[in-house]
């Protein structure tokens, strides 16, 4: 299966991972389980501070479907539970040390309830998502197709992701167990012009075009479009790989590779390490050494999370992305300006016309409006969505109105080229977020 | 830089909530937004942490800048009818520039204090920031109109448009007329006498004592104005002096008209300008010619002595009046057009046959593009709605396809 986009845009940001770059290993001392990072689950904690863990030791589980767990992604002790407002845990901090034995998970990949609440109890689960409103499945869901991407096409996220080398093996283990949950089909998405082998019983998909080629949402959009009340699954090849694993050794593989990126570092990279470390240990040695205030994203520059220095990698796990602050420059009248640094979409920037690497800072670079220009949106979703009405039913709380235009088939990621590209500067993915909450919690 | 910079910190406390002089706290943030780039960051979670550089001010700014060649224009227009009125031939350069400045100076200051004085109360009453929506409605106005337009008459349609069809509405990108626009046929309706016939198009006085006044009675209709009262095929239109005006002193616009709008030569660099940037859309600009060359076509296929106008060209019909200024700088406007592709293909071709329709059979009304944008303007949302929902209805057929 071939699909060609038209529509996106490929952000040209410097930082990118040099193609000979070597894997750097990082054993973090500390590493942190984010609840916020799963949305739809409502966390509850299954240890006390100071308890021993292992690789794989339910750490947290859901409240309303207990099977649920975020498991432990290394041997030591719960050293903190972090709790904000009404006692939310924000985050339960766990140190590296001498802790209990790696979990070993006994289960029948044949049979789908077996696997299924294997996949819940190991945390694996709590990686997936389900569309309608981008959360964490439950454990029943009726899945009609389940969408797998192997790429990453956001900002210098390098691509196809990077997997073990006994990928290809672990996939069809996957792909095969999964194939039992599903009546529909397993859909792997990989971009064009890679030499991306057929995983066996999966329908491979291959997408040309720009960013956001590699999100799942453009790829359902563009194979099989979620109606209402329809269930698909999508997870990443990463996450496909976790499966095999968890099939084939009974155990819980949290090494990731992340890509460490961004205009703010003298050497991006890569770098393996586990889920959720902490993220000084690696970026150390690797910032620009001028005075400016930086930002360090976990995620890509478009719907990554702010963590700052002292923070942790957050889910997925897969790439830091360092950029200039901003908070620190005075810009006299910027908006007449005529500087070739500047990224933009529009042609009134001398910079749209040059082939050159950008360094964007986290600024707005204006101030927010309401809805003005038409069709930037449009022009930044290479899906069936009339993006600017489908927000003007969301901030009017209009249910009828998001359903009829499609707000099953999105999650905010699909949204942020185009919060990007706004000159209203509008926060369309918290809009989108805002709007799958609420309209789950009326319906549900 | 520097030492502004700081001034601006010096005082900015005095505009905070409870200093001195909080009552002009949107004031004080609309000019130092407008001085140097806000240095608000993105959120850290749930957005995207870059934005691109493009921001509404600059959209707007944009549009300032396409408006220049015709404003520019219409200052040399102004001096030069004004000269041949007085039944002068030399025409020296500056003086008629400066005549034109002159007349229209008085008529740009009081658009902008008028304007965006409503605009910071609005503001400061509803405690957001100043928007830059009026940076161009205030320039467009006083080039709507006729260039001796009385002050207090500018005054007051600028303030029942910004209030009534801007403010009420919620201010910048709600507003669902073109706000220069409902200005402008405010006036028409308002102050027929001083807005149309064949006395107001040509400036008369001499503004700060520039310049000669005219002699009591001097008239000189538009072209649209003229063709209104004549009946044969044969159309002859004169300027003031009694010189015919060809379809080139149309292109150039060195005739009879409101300030800005004469001259389609100084229109085109302004689409150039706006097109290149990526601001205006091009479907609306290219199907509003496609709408007012086929009515024009057959209009003129079927010219007839009761409606004089019908025996124009249609290549002509896109010169005269305020067609072209309107396909290129009022229909346009993004929060007034049409929002979807499809949307805009409608819309601008029904403004472009709704303009020419209007201008060729009703003989009231001899202008007929601002009538057409405004009822288009109306009709915009129904048409996006009819775009949407067809999209609506795929969405239900696709359900209904995969239950079978």
């Amino acid at each position: 299966m071939n699909i060609i986009l038209k529509k996106g845009l490929d952000l040209p940001i410097a930082g990118g991972i040099p193609p000979e770059a070597a894997v750097q290993s990082v054993k973090p001392g500390l590493c942190a389980i984010y609840p916020d990072d799963y949305p739809g689950l409502t966390p509850k904690m299954a240890l006390k501070e100071g308890d021993a863990v292992g690789v794989g030791t339910p750490v947290v589980y859901d409240k309303n479907n207990p099977d649920l767990k975020l498991v432990s992604p290394i041997e030591g002790t719960v050293k903190a539970v972090v709790r904000g407002e009404r006692r939310k845990i924000i985050r339960v901090e766990i140190e590296a040390g001498k802790g209990l034995e790696d979990v070993t998970f006994k289960f029948d990949a044949a049979n789908p309830d077996s696997f299924r609440s294997a996949l819940a109890q190991s945390g694996l689960m709590a990686l997936i998502r389900r569309r309608p409103y981008d959360i964490v499945p439950g454990l029943q869901d009726y899945v009609r197709d389940i969408f797998v991407s192997a790429f990453d096409s956001a900002p210098l996220a390098g691509g196809l992701f990077r997997l073990p080398s006994n990928a290809y093996e672990l996939m069809e283990k996957a792909v095969e167990a999964l194939s039992r949950i599903t009546d529909g089909k397993i859909y792997i998405s990989y971009p064009a012009g890679q030499n991306f082998k057929a995983v066996k019983g999966a329908q491979m998909v291959e997408i040309a075009g720009p960013h956001p080629a590699g999100n799942v949402g453009t790829q359902i959009a563009n194979v099989k479009p979620i109606n209402k009340g329809e269930t698909v699954w999508t997870m990443s090849s990463v996450t496909l790989c976790k499966i095999g694993a968890l099939i084939s050794a009974g155990k819980v593989d949290s090494e990731y590779t992340v890509a460490i990126t961004g205009p703010e570092l003298k050497t991006p990279g890569l770098v393996q390490t586990i889920a959720g470390a902490s993220v000084e240990p690696l970026i150390k040695g690797r910032m620009a050494d001028d005075s400016r205030h930086k930002r360090i994203i976990s995620g890509n520059v478009l719907s990554g999370v702010s963590v700052g220095a002292d923070g942790f990698l957050r889910f997925p796990f897969n790439q830091i992305t360092v950029i200039a602050e901003g908070d620190d420059v005075d810009e006299f009248m910027g908006w007449a300006s005529m500087a070739t640094d500047k990224m933009s979409t529009s042609r009134s920037f001398p910079g749209h016309f040059l082939k050159r690497l950008f360094r964007p800072d986290a600024r707005l670079n204006g101030g927010r409006r309401a809805m003005i220009l038409s069709g930037i949106y449009d022009s930044m979703m290479p899906m069936d969505i009339m993006p600017e009405y489908l927000i003007k039913a969301i901030l009017a709380k209009d249910i009828e109105q998001m359903e009829a235009l499609g707000i099953y088939e999105i999650a905010p990621e699909d949204f942020a080229l185009a919060e990007y590209a706004d000159a209203s500067k509008m926060p369309l993915q918290q809009i989108v977020r805002d709007g799958l909450d609420y309209i789950r919690k009326e319906l549900e | 830089m520097a030492s502004l910079r700081n001034y601006l910190d010096k005082i900015k406390p005095n505009f905070e909530p409870g200093g001195k002089y909080s009552a002009f706290r949107s004031v004080f943030d609309g000019f130092e937004t407008f001085l140097y780039t806000p240095k608000t960051t993105s959120a850290p979670a749930g957005a995207v942490h870059i934005h691109d550089a493009l921001d509404s001010k600059r959209a707007m700014i944009i549009v300032v800048l396409a408006l220049m060649p015709c404003f520019f224009f219409g200052m040399y227009n102004t001096g030069y009818q004004h000269q041949l009125a007085l039944g002068l031939n030399t025409f020296p350069f500056w003086d008629m520039m400066i005549y034109g400045f002159l007349t229209i100076l008085p008529r740009v200051l009081v658009s902008y204090i008028v304007g965006l004085g409503i605009e910071f109360v609005v503001a400061q009453w509803k405690k957001e920031e100043i928007q830059e929506g009026f940076l161009v409605t205030g320039i467009l106005v006083p080039m709507i109109c006729p260039a001796e337009i009385p002050l207090w008459m500018l005054a007051l349609a600028v303030a029942f448009s910004v209030i009534f069809v801007k403010e009420v509405f919620g201010g910048t990108g709600y507003n669902v007329l073109n706000v220069a626009l409902v200005a402008r046929a405010f006036l028409f309706f308002a102050y027929p006498a001083q807005m149309s016939g064949d006395k107001v198009y040509v400036a008369s006085g001499a503004p700060f004592g520039f310049g000669q006044v005219l002699p009591d009675g001097t008239t000189c209709a538009t072209p649209l104005g003229q063709i209104a009262t004549q009946a044969g095929p044969d159309i002859t239109l004169t300027g003031i002096d009694g010189h015919i005006i060809s379809l080139w002193d149309a292109f150039v616009g060195l005739i009879p008209g409101s300030f800005g709008e004469t001259s389609t030569l100084c229109i085109l660099i302004g689409m150039v300008i706006l097109l290149a940037a990526g601001i205006a859309s091009w479907r609306i600009i290219v199907s509003i010619v496609a709408g007012g060359l086929l009515a024009g076509w057959i209009a003129n296929l079927a010219a007839s002595p009761l409606y004089p106008a019908s025996y124009i060209p249609a290549v002509d019909q896109l010169m005269l009046g305020g067609f072209a200024f309107a396909a290129v700088f009022m229909a346009t406007d993004p929060v007034t057009a049409a929002r979807t592709n499809t949307g805009k293909w409608i819309y601008g071709f029904l403004i472009g046959v709704i303009a020419i329709v209007i201008r060729t059979y009703n003989t009231g009304y001899p202008e007929g593009a601002m009538l057409a944008v405004l009822l288009m303007n109306c009709f915009a949302p129904l048409i996006d709605w009819c775009v949407v929902q067809a999209n609506i209805r795929r969405r239900m057929k696709r359900l209904k396809t995969s239950k079978q």
